[in-house]
């Protein structure tokens, strides 16, 4: 699992070490990826910084997609469960 | 109580315009964190519930006989800001939050996500196709799971 942001690694660092996360943290500062994943949301960020929607992919091992999550209200997110379940397909 | 004349410090209306600004700010500072109360804010609506009954009762009793309580006045200012602090409630969580880009370009089910590589937060380049090949304990990954967030936690 990778989680993918504007944020630079300094603050995904501190993130994971405040709330132990042990996933991988990408950092997308230019937003060169999110823009090439069309989830550029402009102007969302605190100071009108460009932010990434939020999106769950999941991936087959030849890095085909297999299932995405695509929220239509950004306080809704995708559960812990709903992840689980999607990956579940892989087995 | 009001039994001298006095009229009788109304702390139903104190009460329920508290509750009313600690039911909007509890959502982003505590329920955020939990997919059962994010993902809808039912404990939020529900304080919010408690605090308009709170002030219903409060402006009642200061119309009512036999006892006087204070509020005339400030009992609807405190009212009418805690229906503001409501209706901003319901604005951000349920309007503002759907204007969200289309993405109608974003990968979709069946096909090859775009490779790309970034730093990860100790600064070392991470592709994706590390991320697909690199053995998870001793194993090759089963498949990977992409989470793009908003950031600035």
């Amino acid at each position: 699992m990778a989680a993918i942001s504007v944020d630079p690694p300094d603050a995904s660092r501190n993130l994971r070490a405040k709330r132990g996360y042990t996933y991988t943290f990408l950092s997308d500062p230019d937003t060169a990826v999110i823009k090439r994943y069309d989830l550029l949301h402009p102007k969302a960020g605190p100071d009108e910084h460009d932010v990434a929607r939020p999106a769950e992919f999941l991936l087959d091992p030849s890095g085909t997609v297999r299932w995405v999550n695509l929220t239509e209200n950004y306080w809704i997110r995708a559960t812990p469960g709903q992840l689980l379940q999607a990956t579940s397909a892989l087995r | 109580m009001a039994t001298d004349g006095k009229p009788g410090w109304n702390w139903l209306l104190w009460a329920g315009f508290a509750l009313s600004v600690i039911a909007f700010l509890s959502y982003f500072a505590f329920f955020v964190e939990f997919p059962l109360t994010r993902n809808f804010p039912w404990a939020n609506l529900l304080l919010f519930a408690i605090a308009a009954a709170l002030l219903a009762v409060g402006i009642r009793r200061t119309f009512r006989p036999p006892k006087s309580y204070r509020g005339k006045i400030f009992g609807p200012i405190l009212a009418g800001l805690s229906a503001l602090i409501f209706g901003f409630f319901v604005f951000a969580i349920f309007v503002a939050a759907r204007h969200l880009p289309a993405s109608a370009a974003a990968p979709r089910v069946g096909v090859k996500a775009p490779d790309f590589t970034l730093s990860d937060s100790d600064n070392r380049p991470v592709s994706l196709a590390n991320l697909l090949t690199e053995p998870i304990s001793g194993a090759a990954p089963k498949g990977v799971m992409l989470v793009f967030y908003r950031g600035y936690w």
